[in-house]
């Protein structure tokens, strides 16, 4: 029989306490999935601390080290650089951190970090807010969505963190979204080989039924409708300039579609569906163009 | 087994670092400390260092990167100042929590605001509880000395606590001075390569550090970093009395300058004490009975060794170059008062964002505790007359 807690396959252990259909979870398990045990992990406060765990328990069975919420890039660089003076630079150095802690607060460690060639791995997950204090709005959050500190939908874009990453110029990032596991398992691994060059970047889509109002086990066909809207995009960029769409989506589903299945969006008015509609669009072509 | 080299207190604490043979470097320039991250930069660039030189955006990020790369088991050098040293606040207390015995200079300057590039010693006093060891250094010679000290005691297996060797902004950081700067063979010898005792990164041996602490063990780990904190007397002195066997200089925890049959003692901290011994031999030379003594160590508190330095002395006043604030008295006259029960310790402020405490402010001071006019108060002892006029907006 299966011990639950020590036996558990892969490299984190059943039973974490994140909520009923947590995108975080499914992209936490597959990353390391693909990574190996062979890897750090630096995690700042924010859901993914559960992974962390408590008190005398944790729940991932490679080393890891909670950090503070700017940091996260820079604890990474620093370990990679304890390893690299040690004749052990293969370990590989995750930095796995939500969305505010990196497109907000840890944006200057991770501008850093990326800017000096670190050859680390930094994952953000995207839940598009903060989640772990009560769903308030992050740089991430998309225009005229709802959240505790934008309680009349956030009036403006979210920011281009991918774009911003692209141009320190670092030799590999990509989005990828939970919702198309065999893609962001092949992005995972190609930015684990870039880093023996530079520092690589993933930014992943993780649906949060909390935060969202969506279902649990709808989580999996809202992360795919936000790609199938052209609302989340997968490209992969390499060396900063080479944009290549990895799932493209020719007869994009209405944008209307993807908000439906969210409490978030409830008081979008119809002035505003077709605004975001446009501007979905208009970013699609910009991206397809690069 | 040393050279006898002229450099400033910046120029040895690089020494310093470069003689424990730092592993990563990862520092944020800031005056006055900027040298000690140009001169390891140098070094690593010249091949005196083998390290890793990570030039980070920020002195939050690299204390980071120093705790992230000791916690794969390498020393890690990094240097700070004034809001440098503010902005590591968070981080700092991430280095003492998880036991990583960092050793950092720390080149004292003042905080903002006003703005001032200048030295006092705010800085290092807003972090005084934090669970960094503090050292405080006279000379140049001293700021070298005081890193080896520092590291033997810090990385000590019994103490695993981070530590800071503060030197007085431009007073100790740009003055050269003649330094004996010992041989490489002759400090391996006294500082044994570093071994992680405690949390460590390795995926041979995984655990996952710094993770949420329920509120009932909380308690006694913070428990664990004071245990800690009650064994570093006794370990500094003895890393002091090895350091005296080895190097032929004599350190200890304080320092007393003719205290013995002293009427009147004024207790320092740092560059102020060369002033404050000068300042005794001419009153001393006036048939003035009065001496100095000074701390080497603030944190740990030498409170035993105060005590019994001070217990002959009638009258005692302390020299604080920070203005604490809303307490009743400065950072080091607080500890004093606590230690001498019943005895006047009166508490002086002086030396703020650069202002020289010349031998005139010393005997004022002195003047003050020999005629008895000792007050409750502070005793901003070198303030303008003018005070409250100056720069006033109407
Ligand atoms: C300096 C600092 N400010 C604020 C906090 C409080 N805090 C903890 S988690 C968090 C939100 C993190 O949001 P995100 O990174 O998006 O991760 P999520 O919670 O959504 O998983 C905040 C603000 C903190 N830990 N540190
Ligand atoms: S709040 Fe959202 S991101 Fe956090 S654990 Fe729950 S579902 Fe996951």
């Amino acid at each position: 029989m299966l011990t639950m807690k020590s036996e558990a396959r892969g490299l984190i252990a059943h039973g974490v306490s994140a909520c009923a259909g947590c995108g975080l979870e499914l992209a936490a398990r597959v990353i390391l999935d693909v990574l190996g045990a062979n890897t750090v992990i630096v995690i700042p406060p924010g859901c993914a601390a559960l992974f962390s765990g408590y008190g005398n328990e944790t729940v991932t069975k490679i080393p890891g080290f909670q950090g503070n919420l700017e940091s996260t890039a820079a604890y990474a660089a620093g370990i990679k650089a304890g390893f690299e003076v040690q004749g052990r630079g293969d370990i590989q150095v995750l930095g796995f951190a939500g969305d505010g802690a990196t497109v907000d607060i840890g944006l200057q460690a991770l501008s850093g970090a990326l800017e000096r060639g670190d050859k680390i791995l930094y994952i953000c997950y995207d839940n598009e807010a903060y989640m772990n204090t009560g769903i308030q709005g992050s740089g991430s959050t998309p225009l005229n969505a709802w959240t505790t500190t934008t309680p009349g939908g956030k009036s403006v874009y979210r920011k281009d963190m991918v774009g911003i990453v692209a141009a320190h110029k670092i030799p590999y990032a990509a989005t990828a979204s939970v919702g198309y596991v065999d893609d962001l398992r092949k992005k995972v691994a190609k930015a684990q080989a870039a880093t023996a060059t530079g520092p690589a970047y993933i930014h992943i889509h993780t649906p949060c039924p909390t935060g969202w109002g969506s279902k649990p086990e709808h989580t999996i066909e809202v992360a795919r409708l936000a790609v199938q809207s052209q609302c989340w995009p997968l490209y992969e960029i390499t060396d900063g300039v080479n944009y290549q769409v990895t799932v493209p989506v020719a007869k994009p589903k209405p944008v209307a579609e993807y908000l439906k299945l969210q409490k978030r969006f409830n008081g979008v008015a119809p002035e505003e569906l077709s605004t975001m509609q446009t501007a979905v669009g208009q970013d699609y072509t910009r991206l397809t163009n690069k | 087994m040393s050279t006898r080299v002229m450099i400033d207190g910046n120029g040895a604490a690089s020494e310093g670092l470069r003689l424990a043979k730092v592993r990563v470097v990862s520092a944020y320039p800031i005056t006055p400390q900027s040298p000690i991250s140009e001169k390891l930069a140098d070094f690593v660039v010249q091949g005196k260092l083998d390290a890793k030189y990570i030039r980070v955006e920020s002195e939050h990020s690299a204390m980071c990167c120093a705790i992230g790369a000791q916690l794969t088991g390498v020393r890690a050098g990094t240097a700070t100042s004034s809001v440098g040293l503010a902005l590591m606040h968070e981080v700092l207390g991430v280095a003492a929590g998880c036991r990583v015995p960092i050793v950092m200079p720390v080149v004292n300057r003042s905080l903002v605001s006003p703005w001032s590039l200048w030295c006092d010693h705010q800085d290092a006093m807003a972090e005084r509880d934090g669970g960094w060891l503090q050292l405080y250094a006279e000379s140049a010679q001293e700021v070298l000395d005081l890193i080896l000290i520092a590291y033997r005691t810090a990385e000590d297996a019994r103490i695993q606590l981070p530590a800071m060797v503060c030197l007085d902004g431009f007073f100790l950081s740009h003055m050269s001075d003649a330094v004996y700067v010992p041989d490489q063979a002759a400090v391996d010898a006294y500082l044994p390569p570093y071994v992680c005792h405690n949390f460590h990164l390795d995926p041979n041996d995984p655990m996952f550090i710094n993770n949420l602490t329920p509120t009932a063990e909380y308690t006694e780990m913070r428990y664990q970093q004071a245990v800690g904190f009650n064994q570093a007397p006794a370990v500094l002195l003895a890393a002091m009395a090895d350091f005296k066997r080895v190097f032929g200089r004599d350190y200890s925890l304080l320092e007393a300058y003719q205290c013995d049959d002293a009427e009147a003692v004024i207790v320092t901290l740092g560059s102020m004490s060369g002033t404050a011994k000068y300042t005794v031999d001419q009153l001393r030379g006036q048939g003035k009975k009065v001496g100095v003594l000074k701390l080497t160590s603030y944190r740990p508190f030498p409170a035993e060794q105060v005590k019994q330095a001070l217990a002959p002395v009638a009258v005692v006043g302390v020299m604080d170059r920070s203005p604490g604030y809303g307490a009743q008295v400065a950072p080091v006259a607080t500890e004093v008062r606590a230690v001498l029960s019943g005895k006047p310790v009166q508490g002086f402020i002086a030396g703020l964002g650069g202002r020289d405490i010349s031998p005139a402010t010393f005997v004022k001071a002195f003047a003050k505790l020999l005629t008895g006019e000792i007050t409750a108060d502070v005793d901003w002892v070198d303030v303008k007359e003018n005070a409250l006029t100056i720069r006033e907006v109407k």
